[in-house]
């Protein structure tokens, strides 16, 4: 193997995790709609979900599920625990996608009552007809104050 | 824009990055993460302990059952956070974009029909079977959801929506909750902490400390079902009907 790609080869998950978190980053600050500004939050989630399950990995380990030889009867058997992968990132990861998918649910739904409100989810479109809503609200404002 | 957003990106990335050689390896079975007290406690003790062999199950709803608890709970927030961000307009408020009712291919109708009850039923299995394969309420109750989706893309909304109303869905949605919730009342009741499944033990139903815990975990995983999966639909509903549903809330 290449020397120079070692360093690489033994993190590839911490490299692949980095890449994405700021793959993700970089549309949540970058693009215009909004939409995709949620599917950023989406991919910097994935990331990050990525991250977690890869620290659990052991090499050559099993599912954190035990399989029991039932030749022995009911007695406990003594478990291995280098032969079983790290069940606490699992578990954080499990409530952590399902709670993700209905946060973007919430994310969609405010997305869809801006466009309700104001027909478009390009965000400079938006902050223009909210300061030109600003501007109608002051001059009402100082014309009733006049009258 | 773009520009300062790429320089402010590869910073970050960068300073990760340069951080990584500091990182165990890939597959290293005595990582910090891995060799630490409380997950070689999880393996070494789990099956000994509740007698659930998943022990991504075991954690999940007995060891930490608050994470759990208020996960779902933050479900169950989403879920009326959406209904109160779309559902607060007079239905039928702007009938021209109410709904386009497209005519689904007879095909796909009927293929969904048969389709639907056995992907109820593989959810019911995914559920009741989470203490020995992958899976339990989240999976299970994501399964559901999707199956009662499949059935409101093929058919019409307004049918599936006479079956699960939204108002139906947020009912269960919260008494899935009051389960987990009220699982934990009753060991509190019993004598225990909060969520100690083990102070269930009695003999009426013939529950020692272990089954007790055993037994626990499988009517939390049944509420985590409910309301993940009735949740779920209402987020499904609400987002394509764009809050204009007969029967919100």
């Amino acid at each position: 193997m290449n020397g120079a790609l070692e360093p690489i080869v033994h993190h590839i998950n911490f490299w692949v995790y980095v890449i994405l978190m700021m793959i993700g980053l970089y549309a949540m600050i970058a693009k215009r709609n909004l939409m995709k500004k949620l599917i950023g939050m989406g991919i910097f989630q994935s990331a990050v979900i990525l991250f977690y399950v890869s620290i659990s990995v052991k090499e050559d380990a099993d599912i954190p599920i035990i399989s029991h030889d039932h030749s022995h009867g009911a007695e406990v058997q003594h478990v291995d625990t280098d032969k079983i992968e790290n069940p606490l990132p699992h578990v954080l990861m499990l409530t952590a996608i399902v709670v993700g998918v209905a946060t973007l649910g919430v994310g969609l739904a405010i997305v869809q009552k801006i466009h309700r409100d104001y027909g478009t989810i390009e965000e400079h479109e938006l902050l223009a007809k909210i300061r030109a809503e600003e501007d109608g609200e002051l001059k009402s404002v100082t014309a009733g104050g006049d009258g | 824009m773009k520009f300062f957003a790429f320089i402010a990106c590869a910073l970050v990335g960068g300073l990760l990055l340069s951080a990584v050689d500091d990182f165990p390896n890939w597959g290293d079975a005595h990582s910090p993460a891995n060799s630490s007290d409380i997950s070689e406690y999880y393996i070494e003790k789990t099956d000994e302990k509740t007698k659930v062999p998943n022990l991504v199950t075991a954690v999940l709803a007995d060891y930490r059952g608050y994470d759990t608890l208020f996960e779902t709970v933050v479900i169950f927030t989403a879920g009326l956070a959406i209904m109160a961000v779309l559902g607060l307009v007079p239905i039928n408020a702007n009938p021209e974009d109410v709904s386009d009712d497209v005519e689904t291919d007879m095909i796909i109708k009927h293929t969904a029909r048969l389709l639907v009850p056995v992907i109820q039923l593989f959810a019911l299995y995914v559920v009741a079977h989470g203490h020995y394969s992958p899976g339990g309420g989240f999976q299970g109750g994501v399964i559901f959801g999707a199956s009662l989706i499949l059935l409101a893309i093929t058919n019409d909304l307004p049918a599936t929506l006479k079956r699960v109303s939204a108002r139906t869905a947020i009912r269960l949605a919260a008494f899935g909750v009051l389960l987990y919730g009220g699982f934990g009342l009753a060991c509190l009741l019993a004598g225990g902490n909060f969520l100690d499944y083990s102070f269930l033990a009695n003999s009426w139903f013939g529950w020692d400390e272990v089954t007790a815990r055993y037994h626990g975990m499988l009517w939390v995983e049944i509420g985590v079902g409910f309301t993940v999966s009735t949740i779920m639909f209402a987020i499904y509903a609400y987002l394509s009907s764009k809050g204009r549903l007969k029967g919100a809330l």
